[in-house]
């Protein structure tokens, strides 16, 4: 009986990460697309980094930020929190990695939306929260629905930044992305080529996913019916 | 019952200077694009912010600059028709008419009400269609709807007309008229097309490069446009600069042309128009020889491109325009235009 813990540590990674990312993403979005231009590039140079730098330098930053004797770890254990080679800093560097994946998709949907509608439901006295979340958020939802998957899945798949952060403790720290490279570096070919075809499946099902998603934002239907 | 706007506003290069009174009437604002029609609306409405001015509705101060009073475009009681209707997405045409009546909390009220629009707009059988299902008319009309259901105090149309197929046009400016009328409230709209701003309007403003130069009544601005710019969008094909030889008389250095005008020239005078339709080989005043140099068919009139004999080189050929059943058997060598016809644009 294969032990299925690195299964169930990265969809925990993953799912607490991706929320995260989700909220945290939508949010930077829709403040970056409404900054004056100069500091939205200023802005975006920093939020996209973590998506071109090799995933090991992000674990590194990390490291240097969460490390037990650092200030900011130091801080954090103080308040029993542990990131450095526990299970909670794997939701740390899939979000810092993810999180570009899901700004950037959020932004581009937010950037192209029509302001028009908005103006409209302005004139008809809606609130502007409503207007976000009815408008706005409906408009761009197929987008940052997208985003959120591709994030998700980009969590899932994390190993660089996982690696440096948390290592690779059996039964503790390891994930899926850790488990096939410690098993092939033993020789455990049956056991990596396992966890292979788990990543494999989990993957397709994803791009599956967002080919959906993008599929009903062409034909214009909606995934859900309103009320 | 009346609005009240006196702003300006710069962006870039571009200055907007709009004054203006609008009473519970269809107040046309004729301009080409880029003119500044659509930001006047939108500093109405609130979406842009003017850098100077005041602006009230009914005696309501919804902007004043002096006064430090801006209020959001959800205070205003302002409705406003987008050129593409910016339906909400996704929404159906129920849902889209449902949201305007936010305000009505007894959901048996508000179902009645937009049923009742619904069939006033003749568009129930379109209820449950989403926007990108729906005609341009029908588009429209819930557009509309939306903002009759709301209603505001004045209601402001950019361009409402622009998006739909030619055929349709007609038929929904004459159903817009009959809607219009029973608003009873102010409404502003703006438009490029002088068929439609004749049609639909009761006075005229013209906008040219962000100002507003004459407003009057629809027929008198077409009858006396007073300026270039008022001449050409409304219409007027020639249009040269002049100078006043008299108090009844004025040269056209561009067409070599001399003519006697009817209403006395006063200083200041730029350039004089003269409308396609109104050159005549049977009139005798303000006879010139001409040289015809095209012809075009049009459904029920012709068209042709001519020179005056004499006429500078440079200066482009004059338009004349007559009824295909007027069209004479020998091209004429002569046109003449009354004394009344001829525009003096300052």
């Amino acid at each position: 009986m294969t032990d299925l813990f690195p299964l169930y540590n990265s969809l925990r990674i993953a799912a607490i990460s991706g929320v995260i990312v989700f909220f945290a993403g939508i949010a930077a979005a829709y403040y970056a697309s409404r900054l004056p231009r100069a500091v939205k590039g200023a802005l975006d140079v920093l939020l996209t980094l973590p998506l071109v730098l090799p995933p090991t330098v992000c674990g590194y930053f990390l490291l240097r930020l969460f490390g037990a004797r650092r200030p900011l770890g130091r801080l954090l254990l103080g308040w029993g929190v542990r990131l450095a080679m526990h299970w909670t800093g794997g939701v740390a560097a899939a979000v810092v990695v993810a999180f570009p994946l899901m700004y950037r998709t959020a932004r581009g949907a937010f950037e192209s939306f029509d302001e028009r509608p908005a103006w409209a439901a302005q004139t008809l006295g809606l609130s502007n929260t409503w207007i976000f979340w009815h408008v706005r958020m409906r408009a761009c939802r197929q987008g940052i629905l997208a985003g959120g998957v591709l994030a998700f899945a980009r969590a899932l798949g994390e190993y660089g930044a996982t690696s440096m952060l948390i290592g690779y403790t059996p039964g503790r720290t390891a994930t899926v992305a850790t488990t096939v490279y410690q098993l092939w570096r033993t020789n455990d070919e049956r056991g990596a080529f396992f966890w292979v075809m788990v990543n494999l499946a989990i993957s397709a099902a994803v791009l599956l996913t967002v080919n959906l998603l993008e599929s009903r934002e062409r034909t214009g239907r909606s995934l859900w019916r309103w009320r | 019952m009346a609005l009240e706007v006196d702003i300006e506003k710069r962006a870039g290069a571009f200055h907007l200077r709009a004054a203006f009174r609008c009473d519970s009437e269809v107040l046309g604002i004729l301009g080409a694009s880029g003119s500044g029609k659509s930001m006047t609306l939108k500093c109405v409405a609130g979406i842009e912010r003017p850098d100077r001015g005041h602006i009230a509705l009914d005696g309501r101060v919804l902007f004043d600059s002096d006064r430090k009073i801006d209020l959001p475009p959800q205070a205003r009681r302002v409705g406003y028709l987008f050129q593409s209707y910016a339906l909400f997405p996704g929404m159906t045409v129920r849902q889209n008419l449902l949201c305007a009546l936010h305000a009505e909390k007894d959901r048996k009220k508000r179902a009645a009400r937009v049923d009742a629009m619904l069939a006033l707009l003749q568009l129930r059988d379109a209820a449950e269609l989403r926007p990108g299902a729906l005609s341009g008319g029908q588009a429209q009309r819930t557009a509309l709807g939306r903002i009759l259901l709301n209603a505001p105090d004045l209601m402001m149309l950019d361009e409402p007309f622009s998006a739909l197929d030619a055929h349709l046009r007609l038929r929904l400016q004459m159903e817009m008229k009959d809607l219009l009328a029973g608003f009873g409230r102010g409404v502003l709209l703006v438009t490029h097309d002088r068929d439609e701003a004749y049609r639909m309007c009761d006075r005229l403003g013209v906008m040219c490069d962000g100002r507003m130069l004459t407003v009057k009544g629809t027929k008198a601005l077409f009858a006396d446009p007073e300026t270039r710019a008022a001449a050409a969008l409304t219409g007027c094909k020639n249009i040269a600069d002049a100078r006043p030889t008299g108090p009844r008389e004025v040269f056209v250095p561009a067409w070599n042309a001399r003519l006697i005008t009817e209403k006395p020239v006063r200083e200041g005078l730029q350039a004089v128009g003269i409308r396609a339709h109104s050159f005549n080989p049977d009139e005798p005043v303000n006879r010139l020889p001409v040289r015809i140099l095209n012809e075009m068919e049009e459904p029920f009139a012709w068209v042709s491109a001519f020179r005056f004999e004499g006429q500078s080189p440079d200066a482009p050929a004059l338009w004349w325009r007559y009824p295909r059943e007027c069209r004479p058997k020998n091209a004429p060598g002569a046109l003449g235009v009354a004394p009344g016809e001829v525009l003096l644009l300052y």
